[in-house]
């Protein structure tokens, strides 16, 4: 693991609803620039961990830390405004073009026109959206991609230190999430941010991940990077491994 | 005495506009809020809205009676007419707000949420705006009733376009009744196209 204190750390997690455990004793630290992926089945807890993280939900015992503080400790505003959240349906503002959209964040911080302004043609090249083509448009003019890489820049927008992502390319087809993937390692490589990425596909968590928990009935089965995680003897591993290698037999 | 009639009618008109402005102004103040308000409590969704459904059931005659004799709201005049109205005009409006905050989709709230909006912020960034077609369909349905309904109000003493009606009906002349109904009927689709306009112009979706 890297040197240095965890960025986001759960300390024995416990976290319920309606009397049902979803999480029960999480313990897991995400160390600085990492991109650690949450892999698990439906139902695993592994969205519920990641709303711990930027207090969409507070443990019902235990502890999350960021920064070595926790969440129930933090201004849930400031603690937010530092956080960068990425999930399936998008969840972009259909009422805003698509630089609005972008600037929600810096706006909120108080930039200046000229400053958010570029920032957003920055984002947008980055996520390879064509700023003059795309600045004006609303969500509902765009695809599913399109959509999701605004999602992206929107996250990235007011430079959090920390990003969130909750299966951001599950609905989208299997050409179009390649792409995105694709983008995603390449970003990854210019924007060295602290990352938890939650998927339910193996083949995209040992693609994208550093590293994988995989989240088995509320708890951490398995911890490794991913070349490790392919020789993983735990049963639910095995189980998600067996998915590389399924065909079908004629 | 054609002009003098004529005269009466604009005069009459005008003062059937304010009887109805007043009435949905305070209709509005009362309802946008009350509809934030219940979108937040849950709980007291149910009873309330019971509550404003019933009162919009009671027939507009006895209503404007059952005020008459009520102390500080009632008795015979333009203030029992203006709170008969706004109770009518509640419905549509608390309604429209509620239902237009509701039908926000739960992954842009959660984004805003997320983002680090506070309530305020997300209130009136996000929730609002994209509410606010359903709450001008809200208004334009009450002004609609309204403007009708406030031709009931002359029995109590309300004034309005409903004095010629009265009157018309009192001494059967159907021309004077036509001189309060078609000045309402033209009010009233004014309205009508009116705020259906404005609910396209400032759809944001």
């Amino acid at each position: 693991m890297t040197a240095g204190a965890p960025v986001v750390d759960f300390r024995g997690v416990r976290y319920e609803v309606g009397g049902r455990a979803v999480l029960r004793g999480l313990d897991l630290s995400v160390a600085a620039g990492e991109t650690l992926v949450l892999l698990g089945r439906s139902g695993s807890g592994k969205t519920t961990a990641l709303k711990l993280v930027n207090a969409l939900l507070l443990p019902t015992a235990g502890e999350v830390l960021v920064d070595g503080r926790s969440t129930r400790d933090w201004d849930v505003i400031e603690l937010r405004r530092r956080i960068g959240y990425v999930i399936q349906e998008t969840g972009l503002f259909p009422h805003l073009s698509v630089a609005r959209n972008v600037s929600v964040v810096p706006e909120l911080e108080g930039w200046t026109a000229e400053r958010i302004a570029a920032r957003v043609d920055e984002l947008l090249r980055s996520v390879g959206l064509p700023p003059d083509v795309f600045r004006g448009r609303r969500p509902r003019e765009l695809s599913g991609g399109q959509r999701q890489r605004v999602g992206v820049a929107r996250a990235l927008a007011a430079d959090p230190e920390i990003l969130l992502f909750d299966e951001p390319f599950g609905a989208l087809d299997p050409v179009t999430r390649l792409e995105l993937q694709k983008q995603f390692l390449a970003l990854r490589r210019t924007v060295r941010k602290t990352a938890l990425f939650v998927t339910h596909d193996v083949r995209e968590a040992l693609a994208l991940g550093t590293r994988i928990a995989l989240l088995h009935d509320g708890r951490v089965e398995a911890l490794a990077a991913p070349q490790q995680f392919l020789e993983s003897t735990s049963d639910e591993a095995r189980t998600f491994l067996a998915c590389l290698d399924w065909k079908l037999s004629a | 005495m054609r002009s003098s009639l004529l005269h009466d009618v604009l005069a009459m008109t005008g003062e059937h506009v304010v009887l109805v402005l007043i009435a949905l102004g305070t209709a509005a103040a009362i309802g946008i809020p009350g509809g934030v308000w219940l979108s937040r409590a849950a709980r007291l969704r149910g009873p309330l809205l019971g509550v404003v459904n019933v009162i919009q059931t009671v027939p507009s005659l006895a209503l404007f009676g059952f005020l008459i004799p009520i102390p500080y709201v009632g008795g015979i005049g333009k203030r029992t007419a203006v709170v008969a109205l706004v109770l009518y005009a509640l419905l549509p409006i608390l309604r429209n707000t509620l239902t237009g905050l509701l039908s926000v989709e739960p992954a842009v709230l959660e984004s805003a949420t997320a983002m680090g909006m506070t309530d305020a912020q997300r209130l009136f960034r996000v929730e609002l705006p994209l509410a606010t077609r359903t709450i001008l369909a809200g208004l334009r349905v009450a002004a609609v009733t309204t403007i009708g309904t406030a031709t009931i109000a002359a029995a109590i003493g309300g004034g309005g376009l409903g004095v010629f009606i009265f009157r018309g009906v009192a001494s059967v002349d159907a021309g004077l009744i036509l001189a309060g109904a078609v000045p309402a009927a033209l009010l009233a689709l004014l309205a009508d196209g009116g705020l259906g306009w404005l609910e396209k112009r400032l759809s944001p979706v």
